[in-house]
């Protein structure tokens, strides 16, 4: 029996998971689409999973969880470890490349840079306010030019003239695209030019003000697009490193970073159980607190968000 | 009509004020009810959309003591866009059809005792001027004292054994400066309850990760506009260290200001508005004090900050000082700031390991 260490990490845009063992290498891999129901894409990847490792002797003795349903995924799965995802990606990252000293990650929703000296996070960033140039953007001009974000990358690179569009806002980007179009740009000269965008709009909203140094590594979604990474390789002037498994290494580091916790009693049997997420507002005072509750086959198992103990005894006048 | 006076909130000022007003004024005292989502959603609503956070927060304490029956408002501010607030805020609420006295103690960016004065004589035509002397002192010790608490309990507060602790002891203090008259008695009463405090049993490591607070005053000192910042760091068993309270802008400020520019010269010739400058000489001291990080927290669109940021980073940079930048707007979610905490938290904890 060797001893297997899960990893989840579940985005806003897509879920993965990582199975690793004792030496950090990756047993079993699965990558899916969130579709806005976190429980429910953690059970499909926990399928896959489970479907890989079949025929293999494991037995999963730790589980950590990151991304942004980190707190609600860990408590269902009953998580040896819940951490931030941009701790996750690092260390993930670094036991791939420890040498690396940049981390650019452009997801879903959120971009971030990590900057690391030594194999220890300096500094970090990310984006706030705004998700201009990340993969939604993408994935709705795409939508708009009737592409697949798929192949995206490879249309840009076949441009030799790519159209200059305005970087800093989602909403102008795309009143520069139409105008573009319009003007009779060619379909490959404008995507290399939004490739462009989403590159010039990382460095000068989360980058600014950082010092981005050799050797970069590209990460999550849309690493995947060849025509951003070219566009970040022409700005930066110097190679980037994009992984294969790039979308995995906030997975990857949580796994790793569950190996130290205490170990655990896993089975895949959370797949049949019946979890539901609902959230309540408590109406004790004006501040009017959201309160988030688990619940396991009609039974409460957990619950947060409130900020005094009056939430406390909304939630068990609800449940009791 | 009864006259009934209000002000908006800054963290725990509002028991000093409000008891100076009470000795001066013999009216009807309620400070705005405790800021609350309702509070900056109404302050929001009213306000114009760049205006920074503090305004808002501000409006939303107005509007509510407005509707909970207030008929006088007092308010004061200075530094930066602040000194205009007043004259806005009221153009605002009187747009909205209120009726009201308003009395901001800032002229011109500085108090005018003698104006002061002679609001509160209006107010109060009983009132004496030794009355008013007297309330004055009181009050500003009192400030001072409880600024010195402060220091303490943000050293231990994330250490302590028996949880809140702290916080009841501090209300306990509250309730017996305010039951004082006397400004001897409440010295006295400070060093009591310093001892008290240092015998509270806590379990704090000497190594302890330490980091200090720099940034803008409003979200350093009102709690809420930076949504519990050191009740969550205090959580993360951190000691805290903050240089913004009133007592410093009271006094130290003003009295620090060409001792500051001259330790600032390297980055600084001359002074960025508001805090922008203290904020440069903070990073330098937190540096040479050997803190583990610094937190910078500012509302989203603070000038004098915006002026100080890319000095600041260009030190942390020089002398690898961890550093993360908090921007709070009305819409800023509660989970981002979190998970950047928790990252900066490990960041921190990684960096001391590998020390």
């Amino acid at each position: 029996m060797i001893k297997g260490y899960l990893g989840i990490d579940i985005g806003s845009i897509s879920t993965k998971g990582v199975i690793i063992d004792e030496n950090n290498e990756i047993i079993a891999s699965s990558y899916l689409w969130t579709k806005g129901n976190p429980i429910s894409a953690t059970k499909e990847v926990l399928k896959e999973l489970k479907e890989q490792i079949k025929l293999k002797k494991i037995k999963i003795v730790s589980v950590g969880t990151t991304g942004s349903a980190r707190k609600l995924i860990g408590t269902i799965l009953n998580a040896s470890i819940i951490k931030n995802e941009i701790t996750a990606h690092a260390i993930g990252t670094l036991s791939l490349y420890p040498n690396i000293k940049t981390i650019i990650e452009i997801g879903g929703q959120d971009s971030k840079i990590i900057l690391l000296k030594n194999g220890i996070v300096t500094d970090y960033a990310m984006n706030t306010l705004c998700s201009a140039g990340t993969g939604s953007f993408l994935s709705s001009q795409a939508k708009r030019l009737d592409v697949d974000v798929e192949d995206f990358g490879k249309l840009a690179l076949t441009s030799n003239n790519p159209a200059l569009i305005a970087a800093r806002c989602t909403v102008f980007a795309e009143s520069d695209l139409v105008h573009k179009m319009q003007v009779g740009y060619k379909k490959n000269d404008i995507i290399a030019g939004l490739c462009k965008s989403v590159a010039l709009n990382y460095l000068n909203s989360v980058g600014k003000g950082k010092k981005i140094e050799k050797p970069i590594i590209f990460q999550g979604g849309v690493s995947k697009n060849v025509g951003v990474k070219k566009a970040f390789e022409d700005i930066l002037n110097c190679k980037i490193i994009t992984d294969e498994n790039g979308h995995l290494m906030g997975a990857l580091g949580v796994a790793i970073l569950s190996k130290d916790q205490k170990e655990i009693d896993f089975s895949f049997d959370i797949v049949e159980q019946n979890f539901k997420a609902t959230s309540l507002n408590c109406s004790s005072c004006p501040n009017n607190c959201e309160i988030i509750c688990v619940q396991k086959d009609g039974k409460l198992l957990d619950s947060w968000g409130n900020r005094c103990d009056n939430g406390k005894k909304t939630v068990d006048k609800v449940y009791n | 009509m009864k006259k009934t006076i209000s002000f908006p909130h800054l963290g725990d000022y509002y028991i000093p004020i409000s008891e100076f007003l009470k000795r001066t004024t013999k009216a009807n005292i309620i400070p705005s009810p405790l800021i609350t989502k309702k509070t900056i959603s109404i302050g929001s609503k009213f306000s114009p959309d760049s205006v920074c956070l503090p305004f808002k927060y501000n409006l939303g304490n107005f509007i509510e003591s407005l509707n909970n029956g207030a008929n006088i408002l007092f308010t004061a501010g200075g530094g930066c866009r602040y000194r205009y607030y007043a004259e806005v805020t009221e153009a605002i609420l009187r747009d909205l059809g209120y009726s009201f006295k308003f009395h901001s103690i800032m002229t011109n960016g500085k108090i005018d005792i003698k104006k002061v004065y002679q609001d509160f004589k209006n107010i109060n035509s009983n009132l004496k001027l030794t009355t008013f002397i007297h309330s004055g002192i009181y009050t500003l010790l009192f400030i001072w004292n409880m600024d010195k608490i402060d220091k303490i309990i943000r050293k231990n507060i994330g250490f302590e054994i028996e949880k809140n602790s702290h916080i009841k002891l501090k209300n306990k203090m509250l309730k017996d400066f305010i039951n004082t008259k006397s400004i001897f008695k409440l010295n006295l009463l400070y060093f009591k309850y310093k001892h008290l405090f240092k015998k509270i049993s806590i379990d704090k490591p000497k190594n302890c990760l330490k980091v200090a607070i720099i940034g803008e005053l409003y979200t350093a000192m009102e709690p809420f506009s930076s949504y519990f910042l050191e009740k969550e760091l205090a959580s993360m068993n951190i000691e805290i260290k903050r240089y913004t309270n009133l007592s410093y802008l009271l006094w130290q400020k003003r009295l620090l200001r060409r001792y500051l520019l001259r330790r600032t010269k390297k980055y600084c010739k001359y002074t960025l508005g508001a805090d922008g400058l203290d904020n440069v000489y903070r990073t330098l001291d937190v540096i040479k004090k050997k803190y583990d990080g610094i937190i910078h927290t500012k509302p989203f669109g603070c000038t004098p900050e915006i002026g100080a940021i890319p000095i600041i980073q260009k030190i942390c940079q020089e002398y690898e000082m961890p550093i993360i930048f908090f921007s709070y707007d009305v819409e800023t979610s509660d989970e981002g700031i979190k998970t950047r905490l928790e990252a900066f938290y490990d960041l921190l904890n990684i960096r001391r390991k590998k020390k």
